[in-house]
């Protein structure tokens, strides 16, 4: 998916102005509330008009002031998830997911609805009313309405915002799921770095309606380290565990990672704040935490006052940060070998 | 006792004609109305505001008298119909459009409340799902704006029983033609002997405004139990 935006709105006393050019199938929107996201999600959607510019998406045309094009947002086929489900509450939820694809031409209708009732598990919330079912279920079928829709391009506008995390975390696994099983290119809208992270590959920035820079979501978690109150995520998925002890024990590295909040499951999601590592110039003779990593410096990075750095056991990385002065005192630099300590309690699950 | 001449029966049955037509005319304009003052932005919103709302600020008997004015041989309307071979002065259809004309506020204004209440989400999502904005408006709108379109009816079929004022200006008080109930009551009242008939036309009058207002609020619980399910 090609997405080129050039266009300007001006809504009272705030002006989105922007140019931008991003290819690929998971691109994420990235800034603070208030920044012109969702502005952005209404003139790609055709539910607000540019005052001019021009909106292209692969080959096809949405918006052009200088050749007078303005589809309605009918016509543009890309589906948007909101932040609350917007289910419609006067339908089940069998005539919401069929809403969009009952209006979708029959020639464009690559995906069923019994596809997308079992890739979202939606066969026993069919019969129910929607105001019976929970957060995360609303979620999952507002999805799943969209999906059905055969869109073009998905929007995602904080479709996460209004869930709590047991419940963000659950819904996740779909939304990743349905875009690659069919093979939909998503937006998604977010002012979470951990949600960037998880959801997207290339990410365009957005500060004060215009869009900064376009970044990884990786390069975007680092710069941000020192300014977030949680520091560099590092996301694990770590398989088949040995419970030893009362604590899970994890193949990683050339070793294992002791976690407290492990599960019996083949595969879970851990993060770990870059803040949560303790780094050692040598090994210590005895300390609580239960992991002791040999590591090596495989790069180092600024950000603000801080200093990130990355450690590499065998092809596994993890990302530890410490103040400038540590970096100077331990006479850190890359290659480098260092101890890196990790209390089992600092691995948090996220499904 | 109840007692009822064979002109108050036709007086009820034409009250009811009345009002019925004239509530089920003006839903669509209504409807449409309210559409427009909630979710369409355009020049001369406020005045088309003024205009709805007038016939509630303004005496009957001045509206009938503008209708009159309107539809009578030498009215802008009246001219106009007449060439069609349409005469509505002192008809049963000037009663109607004299009911029309007073409840139509109140419908609007009902109507306006329950519209005012749907998330614009919903209709974005509609939109973004494929439905052109007479599809949304027919299949999101329209269903969620039931309870203003059930409330609005029943307040504007119940004014419509009670309109005494422009009725008789633009319809007359004609036994059989255009009398309804309260221009019936109204002749019962003048004479002293007619007591007894002036008073059972009141009790049929409060037991239809009563049965529309129970239908309205059995109506409104079972749209509610619905929702629940």
């Amino acid at each position: 998916m090609k997405l080129r935006i050039d266009v300007v709105k001006t809504q009272g006393n705030f002006t989105l102005q922007t140019t931008a050019a991003v290819e690929g199938r998971r691109i994420g929107i990235f800034g603070q509330s208030g920044c012109g996201k969702s502005t952005l999600v209404h003139l790609i959607s055709g539910l607000l008009q540019p005052d001019r510019g021009e909106i292209m998406l692969d080959d096809l045309t949405l918006f052009s002031s200088e050749k007078h094009i303005s589809l309605p947002p009918e016509q543009r086929r890309i589906a948007i998830v909101f932040q609350q489900a917007m289910l419609f509450p006067h339908l089940g939820v069998k005539a919401n997911l069929l809403y969009g694809y009952k209006r979708c031409a029959h020639a464009e209708r690559r995906i069923t609805p019994e596809a997308i009732i079992k890739v979202l598990q939606l066969e026993p919330l069919l019969n129910r009313g929607v105001n019976r079912l929970s957060g995360g279920e609303k979620q999952r079928v507002a999805l799943g309405r969209a999906v059905l829709s055969n869109p073009r391009l998905l929007l995602m506008d904080e479709p996460l915002s209004a869930l709590d995390d047991a419940l963000r975390f659950q819904i996740i696994p779909y939304l990743k799921s349905v875009s690659a099983e069919f093979g939909i290119p998503y937006l998604f809208i977010s002012h979470s770095v951990l949600e960037m992270q998880l959801m997207t590959d290339r990410i365009l920035v957005m500060q004060d309606g215009k869009i900064t820079e376009e970044t990884s979501a990786d390069q975007l978690a680092r710069k941000r380290m020192a300014g977030s109150q949680t520091g560099y995520i590092n996301l694990l998925t770590l398989r088949n565990p040995i419970l030893e002890n009362g604590l899970y024990s994890y193949p990683w590295g050339t070793g294992n990672l002791l976690i407290s909040d492990g599960q019996q499951e083949k595969s879970s999601l851990f993060e770990l704040t870059s803040r949560d590592i303790i780094l050692f110039k040598q090994h210590p003779e005895a300390i609580s935490a239960r992991n002791l990593l040999k590591c090596t410096v495989r790069e180092l990075f600024r950000s603000d006052g801080r200093v990130g750095v990355v450690l590499s056991v065998n092809n596994d990385t993890l990302i530890a940060e410490i103040v400038r002065s540590a970096a100077e005192e331990l006479d850190i630099t890359e290659g480098s070998t260092l101890f890196a300590a990790i209390k089992a309690s600092s691995f948090k699950r996220l499904n | 006792m109840l007692s009822l001449a064979p002109a108050d029966i036709e007086a009820i049955l034409l009250s009811l004609k009345v009002a019925i037509t004239a509530t089920v005319i003006s839903l669509p304009l209504g409807f449409a109305t309210a559409w427009l003052m909630v979710f369409r932005s355009f020049r001369g919103k406020v005045l088309l505001e003024v205009l709805v709302n007038l016939p509630l600020t303004l005496p009957p008997v001045v509206i009938g008298y503008f209708l009159l004015l309107l539809l009578g041989r030498n009215g802008w309307a009246g001219k106009f119909l007449d060439a069609w071979g349409i005469h509505l002065v002192f008809t049963w259809k000037a009663a109607v459009i004299a009911s029309a004309t007073v409840g139509f506020p109140l419908l609007v204004r009902s109507i306006r409340l329950g519209m005012e209440s749907i998330d614009r989400q919903l209709m974005q999502a509609s939109r973004s799902l494929g439905a052109h904005w007479f599809d949304t408006l027919m299949t999101v709108v329209l269903p969620l704006s039931v309870k203003g379109i059930l409330a609005g009816s029943s307040l504007m079929f119940a004014r419509s029983l009670g309109e005494f004022g422009a009725t008789i200006i633009v319809a007359g008080n004609i036994p059989g033609l255009t009398q309804t109930i309260p221009l019936a009551i109204y002749d019962y009242a003048s004479s002293p002997s007619s007591t007894m008939m002036a008073l059972s036309l009141c009790i049929v009058s409060v037991a239809i405004s009563v049965s529309v207002l129970f239908m309205h609020e059995m109506l409104g619980r079972n749209l509610e139990r619905k929702e629940s399910l």
